[in-house]
């Protein structure tokens, strides 16, 4: 239906869009693949050379590499986990008929308006201190020794933080697919006898996939590239321990200032970041696909 | 009175929402009633929730320190500027993308999705020094390109999968009467996008607002942001927690404001196409 | 051609007065957010009323972020500040690189000759003075007197390490949250390796030998490394190697700690009754040594220097002249009292008898002048720098090798392996470099 003029007049729209992020994406990534084959080090302008594949060997070689990758996972997993059962059962509980829902709702999605910066910190000193935190005091109260969260358990405490912030997210999504639910259908398997249980496994989680899938994707793009959380509370430590690839690269160009070594683990990062999203690409495509 | 079963299960459903909700909250909560409490207070043992001196000093502090109101403007501008110029482009883009699919359609808008994974830092050096040489660095300019660019991905796909769910059918009635397109999408298309494009909008600005790579790697003085504004209380200095809970009330106040008083447009448009 | 000189020169002089006078210079500044450098933020109404043609603008940052920022915009030449504030460790090799405006030229009253040798030393290359000292320090042992007195012992005035771990089991009663010692655990260069580096060097080990081999599988690296890590487990706080100078301060003041080994600085900080709750029970003594010559100090100033891209240098020197000069110090000793003043730049401040009334004046001076960062170690060693190493790779290294010594201290892995660790990390680091083949 769509006319020979519309269709020219469609391109003419998307290319604004299209062109800008092409080279926002060309011009800096051509840059980095440039300069990963170099001998950069930012505090030694003008010594730069051409050594080949010699920063990719040392970015793969190093044993920090594969804790980051595991760690990322881990921390993209995590997070996902946390957030899409959480926000299954909170929008659950928030479609129940009950008094000031509205209020209950701006708590609930409060911790999304928060900076990741102001969240890590506030969580890192207030909370998770084992000395002053909150944390620490309840511990001490119950008579038991306040745990040293990012000592011993930082990977957790990170995917924690960050689940906090994304939960909100996952509820408003889950909470919209929720509402729209055919109240007449789960009145019927009601009247089949279905049990609650069932109800939910067969009627209602089926109705969610698509938002299930909404939140893995946009969750994901922004998981990927956890950093602020990790450089205000551990640095990335004890050891890797908490570590992902984003900081690993910030490490290496920012904190070694290896610009050559920091851009090949940028390269390697986006070659990553594009296997996910090939798979994740495909997984989406076919649920949202109308 | 509470009568029957369901105004008891109405009640329990309220206490545990409450509590759920409360207890999110709470972090929140917390660093507001510690930004009014004096150092020494904040870290008492046991904890004081209300019953401590309540004091502002930490925000006359805090204001003494650094020029809060310039980094709060440089935050309105860049997330404004940002939202504005990304509709700009992500609406016409949007609208195509729905109405006229092309075979290539589905690729095109995955992959500026994946575009949204590059790690940024990956890419830091390259992009300070296009800055460097443009004169671009340190200005809100500079910051309003950068981030228009960087949450492009995500404003196209949310009007998108807004704008598709606009039933087709009406349009093209629209188009029988004789309407041109630019006619068609001001006077159809847009009064019944506008939740879609408000939320989108309002999900944009949140971004903008906390987004700390780009803001801090290429500001100093003039257009640093409130992301900026709260990198210098990121380490203590001795007892801290007030002033830190001071920063951070002020930091996240203002878009915690505007999200509530926002949220039903938020909401209403924050399905992604999750819902069918 | 003489005219046309003539012409050029006075149109010159007329331009940069007229730059000078109507068009107000806007100096973008730098700084670290600590105590020191934020009252010197609130006294820039007396820099404004000397100098009124120059409006000054500070960027305040956390000290991993500003190191970040600077050092960026000086590589790469981005031009966005006027001042910086950096450290010893910058100033040579951004000084022999041409990175920063030389000072040489600064007016006789600032009288560069009272700057503490050893401070000058560190901020010179080939005899020109890269940077201006704000404030200099070492470090040394600080601990609650009153807490000392009830364990039965007295705190000599050079304690050893045998004393110091002693004292620590003594004063140690973790029921009721007093740690015998509290030592930076935190990750990080300027970090934990600062306090491990020092220390280390006491304990007679090194980072490099005289051919730049890494020397982390030495028997000294070992001692040094068991020893703090058993300290720390018996008798540091809950939460050590997430601490860094700033968490030990806040415990410190607090009162949990017994003792505290860290920069002369901090002297100041515990001893103000506002922010610190032992103000009066607070007693200084040296870094300890293990009887091998070297103590555990280090030395540090945090300096303001110019980056040699600005436009800007005549006021930007001026700045600097004012922020570390002799008046500065009246200034702050006026409005906040003596003990308040930056420390460790000037020996007329030492000489002052209004300051000698304070209680860490000497010890602070002491420490500064024993520390030589020409001859750090016990053996010789290619480079300069007491907690540092003057290369630009190091801040790279020590931050990874800090990273597997706090995985340590946490209990995360054994002493052995992050030895072993940080002897592999260093020497592909080194070997990426092209020190070592």
């Amino acid at each position: 239906m769509a006319t020979d003029h519309s269709r020219v007049a469609a391109r003419f729209m998307i290319s604004p869009a299209v062109l800008l992020l092409l080279g926002w994406m060309i011009i800096p990534l051509s840059m980095t693949i440039y300069f990963s084959f170099l001998n950069y080090n930012l505090l030694s302008p003008g010594m730069e050379e051409w050594i080949g594949f010699t920063n990719y060997e040392y970015f793969l070689t190093d044993p920090a590499f594969f804790a980051a990758l595991g760690n990322t996972l881990l921390l993209v997993g995590g997070v996902l986990l946390i957030t899409i059962v959480g926000g299954i059962g909170l929008a659950l509980l928030l479609d129940q008929p009950m008094w000031g829902q509205g209020i209950v709702r701006i708590l609930v999605i409060a911790p999304f308006f928060v900076m990741p910066t102001v969240s890590a910190l506030v969580w890192k000193n207030m909370f998770m201190n084992p000395v002053n935190g909150l944390f620490a005091h309840a511990a001490k109260a119950l008579g038991f020794a306040p745990f040293d969260f990012f000592a011993h358990a930082p990977l957790f405490s990170i995917i924690m933080i960050v689940a906090w912030q994304w939960l909100p997210f996952a509820t408003l999504i889950m909470l919209t697919a929720l509402q729209s639910l055919d109240q007449e259908q789960l009145e019927a398997a009601k009247m089949d006898g279905a049990r609650k249980f069932n109800r939910f496994f067969h009627i209602t989680l089926p109705h969610m996939s698509r938002a299930i899938t909404v939140v893995i994707l946009i969750q994901t793009i922004f998981l990927l590239s956890i950093f602020a959380e990790i450089l205000v509370t551990t640095n990335g430590g004890p050891g890797y321990a908490s570590t992902n690839i984003t900081y690993l690269v910030y490490a290496q160009s920012l904190l070694q200032f290896d610009v050559g070594g920091g851009s090949a683990g940028g390269i390697v990062a986006v070659i990553l970041a594009n296997i996910v999203a090939f798979f994740l690409m495909r997984m989406i495509g076919k649920n949202l696909e109308t | 009175m509470l009568s029957n079963k369901t105004d008891y299960r109405k009640l329990l459903m309220t206490l545990l929402a409450w509590s759920v909700g409360l207890l999110i909250f709470f972090p929140i909560l917390w660093t507001i009633l510690t930004s009014f409490k004096t150092e020494a207070d904040a870290i008492a043992s046991p904890p004081l929730f209300l019953s401590f001196d309540w004091t502002l000093e930490n925000y006359t502090e805090v204001q003494e320190r650094s020029n809060y109101f310039r980094h709060f403007w440089n935050s309105v501008v860049i997330s404004l500027g940002s939202t504005v110029l990304g509709l700009l482009i992500a609406i016409p883009a949007a609208w195509a993308m729905a109405f006229v699919p092309a075979k290539n359609t589905k690729n095109i808008l995955m992959w500026m999705l994946s575009t949204k994974m590059l790690p940024p830092v990956g890419v830091l050096i390259p992009i300070f020094l296009i800055f460097r040489d443009t004169g671009l660095l340190d200005t809100l300019t500079g910051l309003v390109i950068v981030l228009t660019l960087i949450n492009l991905p995500i404003i196209v796909w949310m009007l998108y999968t807004y704008f598709k769910e606009i039933p087709g059918e009406i349009l093209e009635a629209a188009r029988m009467d004789g309407a041109t397109l630019w006619s068609e999408i001001i006077h159809v298309l847009t009064p019944m996008a506008l939740p879609g494009i408000a939320s989108t909008m309002l999900l944009n600005i949140i971004l903008a607002w906390n987004e700390a790579f780009w803001t801090l790697s290429l500001t100093a003085a003039k257009a640093a942001p409130l992301t900026a504004f709260i990198a210098s209380y990121s380490s203590p200095e001795g007892l801290f927690y007030a002033k830190l809970s001071a920063a951070s009330t002020m930091a996240i106040a203002p878009i915690l404001i505007m999200g509530w008083f926002s949220q039903k447009q938020l909401v209403r448009g924050l399905t992604f196409g999750a819902v069918k | 051609m003489k005219y046309l000189t003539r012409a050029i020169a006075s149109a010159t002089v007329i331009a940069s007065m007229f730059t000078t006078s109507a068009v107000a210079d806007k100096l973008t500044i730098a700084t670290v957010n600590n105590g020191d450098m934020v009252r010197m933020q609130k006294l820039t109404d007396d820099f404004a009323a000397k100098h009124p043609g120059i409006e000054l603008e500070w960027v305040t940052l956390e000290e991993n972020i500003l190191r970040q920022r600077v050092t960026t915009d000086v590589a790469t030449k981005g031009g966005q500040y006027d001042v910086m504030t950096i450290g010893t460790y910058e100033v040579p090799i951004w000084g022999k690189k041409g990175w920063l405006v030389p000072l040489n030229d600064l007016p006789e009253s600032y009288d560069v000759d009272d700057i503490l040798p050893a401070i000058r030393g560190g901020l010179t290359v080939d005899d020109k003075l890269y940077a201006a000292p704000f404030y200099g320090e070492s470090s040394m042992v600080m601990y609650r007197k009153d807490l000392m007195e009830k364990a039965g012992l007295e705190m000599p005035e050079a304690p050893t390490w045998d004393f110091i771990a002693k004292a620590a089991r003594a004063m140690t009663d973790k029921k009721n949250e007093t740690y015998g010692i509290c030592l930076r655990g935190k990750a990080g260069w300027g970090e934990n390796m600062a306090f491990l580096t020092a220390t280390a060097n006491s304990f007679g080990a090194k980072w490099f030998d005289m051919d730049w081999k890494p020397q982390f599988d030495s028997a000294a690296w070992k001692k040094t490394l068991s020893f703090y890590v058993d300290l720390m487990n018996e008798t540091g706080p809950p939460g050590a190697s997430s601490n860094g100078f700033n968490e030990n301060l806040a415990l410190f003041q607090s009162g949990k700690c017994g003792m505290w080994i860290d920069a002369t600085v901090a002297a100041s900080f515990v001893t103000n009754p506002k922010d610190s709750q032992v103000a009066d029970k607070v007693g200084f003594s040296l870094a300890p040594d293990a009887g091998l010559g070297k103590r555990g100090n280090w030395l540090w100033a945090w300096s303001l220097a110019i980056p040699a891209g600005t436009e800007k240098s005549e006021s930007a020197k001026k700045f600097v002249a004012w922020a570390t000069s002799k008046e500065y110090l009246e200034l702050v000793a006026s409005k906040e009292g003596w003990a308040n003043v930056p420390p460790g730049t000037r020996a007329s401040l030492y000489a002052n008898p209004e300051y000698a009334k304070v209680p860490f004046a000497k010890m602070t001076l002491d420490s500064i002048n024993i520390a030589d960062p020409t001859k750090p170690t016990v053996d010789p060693v290619p480079y300069v720098g007491v907690q540092f190493v003057a290369i630009p790779e190091f801040q790279g290294i020590a931050t990874t090798v800090g990273q597997q010594f706090s995985a340590a201290l946490a209990g995360n892995s054994t002493v052995d392996q992050a030895l072993t660790n940080a002897q592999r990390i260093t020497e592909r680091a080194m070997k990426k470099a092209g020190y070592i083949k």
